[in-house]
């Protein structure tokens, strides 16, 4: 089947009663980048939804980072503050867990995912549950959580809304902020109406009915949950507090109802102290929905009497993060915030979506985060990018992305053709008489194509770097004979 | 307590660190030249209500508006040391605390409140944010996240311009709950819709005086 009758089988708001197919089930999740993203091109209905839904937010990102004066300043401050704890993260992370036993929390620590899940599954059952609540959490993606709780008998429910839209289609996250991006408003009705089990009837594709729909689906499962599962966008080592923004009330309710509460949260998480959210809480809503603030954010400090969950956990997550703080360049990947605004404004993201990418972190924080986090698994995402730095001007915490994604390009494999050809480029270049010879017959033999500017198709295995880029024609006259006739 | 132990997961992930970290040397010292504070001219009481409105949040002014906002609801919840004289009005106050007379009220309970009614620790006006700190007057978290309907009252001299001017107000260890707006969500087609599972009514009345 080719990619572009696969396309056809999205739904679209024209028809709406077809049946859910997750977008995810049909751009093939190991293939590498340019294979999947071709796929993916081939989807108009998810090329016209990320087109909207990026434009949409682009403008509000734009809008509220403009009402500060001191934005710049902010992202100095906060790009040094999170350079500041990767220095200092074996002391910044003593001090949190010293802070949050102190407070009645139990720290654990995970080198993998593997553990960090393992340990969650014990807390479960020790709590004698046999399921949880879920904050939306990209810890949590990145261990396949919910997999593992499955594959072990216990149940996870998502109840942030987007994350909910994905589980009921059993799809996978296409989005850092809003996991189900790819769906317009009628495919999310048509999702409600065909998994929920108890969706109104008669739902219609307003927005606000479909929020309200979401609510009473899971009004009785936070009430009666025994144990929540989140992440955290802060953990602030002076006083050893976990921080979650948010916006439906689903975090409040995971983390203030249940008895039990496992938050899983990557090292690079610390914040050295309570003061620094002063910085962060002005860029990370600002950034990631276009918000002045996000409608909620909870602070909280192990476990206190009478007021939220007794039994408080934080599992701290190594997974991959020491191996990315030793490359001195790579490093400042772990300054990410999450906040999605280069997804937003970056023009690969845009038309392929997030599945394309084949990680939990897509876009270009996912092109040099992923291939940090498992070496040798995604080296194609670094070329997922045309380097035209919009990634970097959005950047709340001026991760400069471009530059990572070159010098990974270097430290990357490259292919037995690729270093031939630069080895032959280099050897021609290195002799000046060599180098004019090629020139010229560069020009004689591109003649055929001098009119139309560029060569559409080379042979084998020119073929191999036409296939996705056109080949400009070298011009008439090249920059030696130009310099040697104005000496003249 | 401490479950740090597990296989030596700690001691391996901190030597992992010392390790990726031995020729870092030291991160220069970050600098702060943002904004602590807004111009000394605004007026941050009508930039918390400008603020307040376009998140859809009602805006009541007085202590005798108290009755008007809570809009004919029956039951609210209010934290046991809610001050006497901001429960007017016709709604039957039952008290949610940690004294002997005024005992937690079960989920259950606490699901049947039609509306909540406390006070908070401080508003920040450029972003128009109310925060909760677990301190007088707001009670336990549950209590102004299960019933549909929060209520607050908010004194002018709780009122900062910026966030930064708001954090040392706050017990940075107590439970804290950040408030802009009602519940909302931007999650279908990224515009946001109000009402989703926290208050979907939010109700803030200032006191000027």
């Amino acid at each position: 089947m080719s990619a572009r009758k696969r396309g056809t089988a999205v739904p679209t708001s024209a028809a709406p009663a077809s049946a859910v197919v997750p977008a995810a089930s049909l751009i093939p999740a190991d293939a590498p980048f340019p294979k999947a993203a071709k796929v993916a091109l081939g989807m108009p209905q998810l090329r016209k939804n990320l087109a909207h839904a990026t434009g949409t937010i682009r403008a509000k990102r734009a809008k509220v980072a403009g009402e500060l004066d001191d934005w710049e300043h902010l992202r100095d401050s906060a790009a040094a503050i999170k350079a500041d704890v990767q220095h200092r993260l074996p002391e910044l992370a003593i001090e949190f867990e010293r802070n949050a036993i102190a407070a009645g929390a139990t720290v654990h620590w995970a080198r993998d995912g593997a553990e960090a899940n393992r340990i969650a599954v014990r807390i479960v059952r020790e709590a004698g549950a046999e399921e949880v609540v879920k904050v939306k959490s990209m810890a949590t993606q990145e261990i396949e959580l919910n997999e593992y709780f499955e594959a072990q008998g216990l149940r996870a429910f998502e109840t942030d809304l987007a994350e909910l839209i994905v589980q009921l289609a059993e799809d996978r996250p296409s989005h850092i902020l809003v996991p189900a991006i790819h769906y317009n408003r009628t495919e999310i009705r048509d999702i409600f109406d065909q998994r929920m089990g108890d969706a109104p009837a008669g739902l219609t594709d307003d927005p606000a009915a479909l929020a309200e729909a979401a609510r009473l689906h899971l009004r009785r499962r936070f009430l009666s949950a025994k144990v929540a599962v989140s992440g955290a966008n802060f953990a602030v080592a002076e006083t050893g507090s976990l921080v979650v923004v948010e916006s439906e009330g689903n975090g409040r309710m995971c983390l203030t109802m249940p008895e039990t509460l496992i938050s899983i949260v990557g090292i690079e998480k610390l914040l050295p102290r309570f003061e620094d959210l002063e910085v962060f809480m002005q860029l990370l809503p600002r950034s990631s929905t276009g918000e002045r603030m996000n409608p909620y954010t909870s602070v909280w400090t192990g476990s206190r009497e009478g007021d939220g969950p007794r039994d408080v956990h934080v599992i701290l997550l190594d997974n991959g993060r020491t191996r990315v703080l030793e490359d001195e360049v790579g490093r400042q990947a772990l300054s990410c915030i999450r906040c999605s605004a280069c997804l937003n404004v970056c023009p690969v993201y845009e038309r392929t979506g997030g599945h394309a990418y084949g990680h939990v972190y897509p876009g270009p924080i996912g092109a040099i985060l992923a291939p940090q986090l498992e070496p040798g698994r995604h080296d194609d995402l670094p070329y997922a990018s045309s380097l035209c730095g919009a990634c970097y001007e959005v950047c709340p915490v001026k991760i400069d992305i471009p530059e990572v994604l070159v010098h990974l390009r270097q430290q990357g494999p490259h292919a037995a053709g690729e270093q031939a050809a630069m080895g032959a480029a280099k050897a021609v270049m290195a002799r000046p008489r060599l180098w004019r010879t090629a020139l010229r017959a560069a020009r004689l033999g591109s003649l055929p194509w001098r009119r139309k500017g560029f060569v559409r198709r080379l042979p084998w295995p020119g073929s191999r770097w036409t296939v996705s880029r056109d080949l400009p024609v070298p011009p008439k006259e090249d920059f030696r004979s130009w310099w040697k006739e104005r000496q003249r | 307590m401490s479950g740090s132990g597990e296989g030596g997961a700690r001691e391996e992930i901190l030597a992992r660190m010392r390790r990726a970290l031995s020729d870092a040397g030291e991160a220069p010292e970050a600098p702060r030249e943002y904004r602590r504070a807004l111009d000394p001219q605004t007026d941050v009481v009508a930039m918390l209500i400008d603020r307040l409105l376009d998140y859809k949040a009602n805006v009541h002014h007085g202590v005798e508006a108290i009755a008007e906002a809570l809009d004919g609801e029956a039951r609210v919840v209010v934290p046991a040391d809610l001050p006497r004289e901001w429960r007017i009005g016709g709604a039957e106050f039952i008290p949610d605390g940690p004294f002997a007379t005024d005992a937690y009220l079960s989920t259950e309970d606490l699901d049947g409140m039609d509306a909540v009614l406390t006070g908070c620790a401080a508003a920040v006006a450029v972003s128009g944010t109310i925060m909760l700190d677990a301190g007088a007057a707001q009670g336990r978290r549950a209590i102004t996240l299960v019933p549909d309907r929060h209520v607050v009252v908010l004194k002018r001299e709780q009122i900062v311009g910026h966030l930064a001017e708001a954090l040392p107000r706050l017990d940075p260890r107590a439970p804290q709950t950040w408030i802009s707006g009602p519940s909302a969500t931007s999650d279908i087609e990224l515009q946001r819709v109000e009402g989703v599972h926290g208050p979907r009514r939010l109700d803030v009345v200032l006191l000027e005086d």
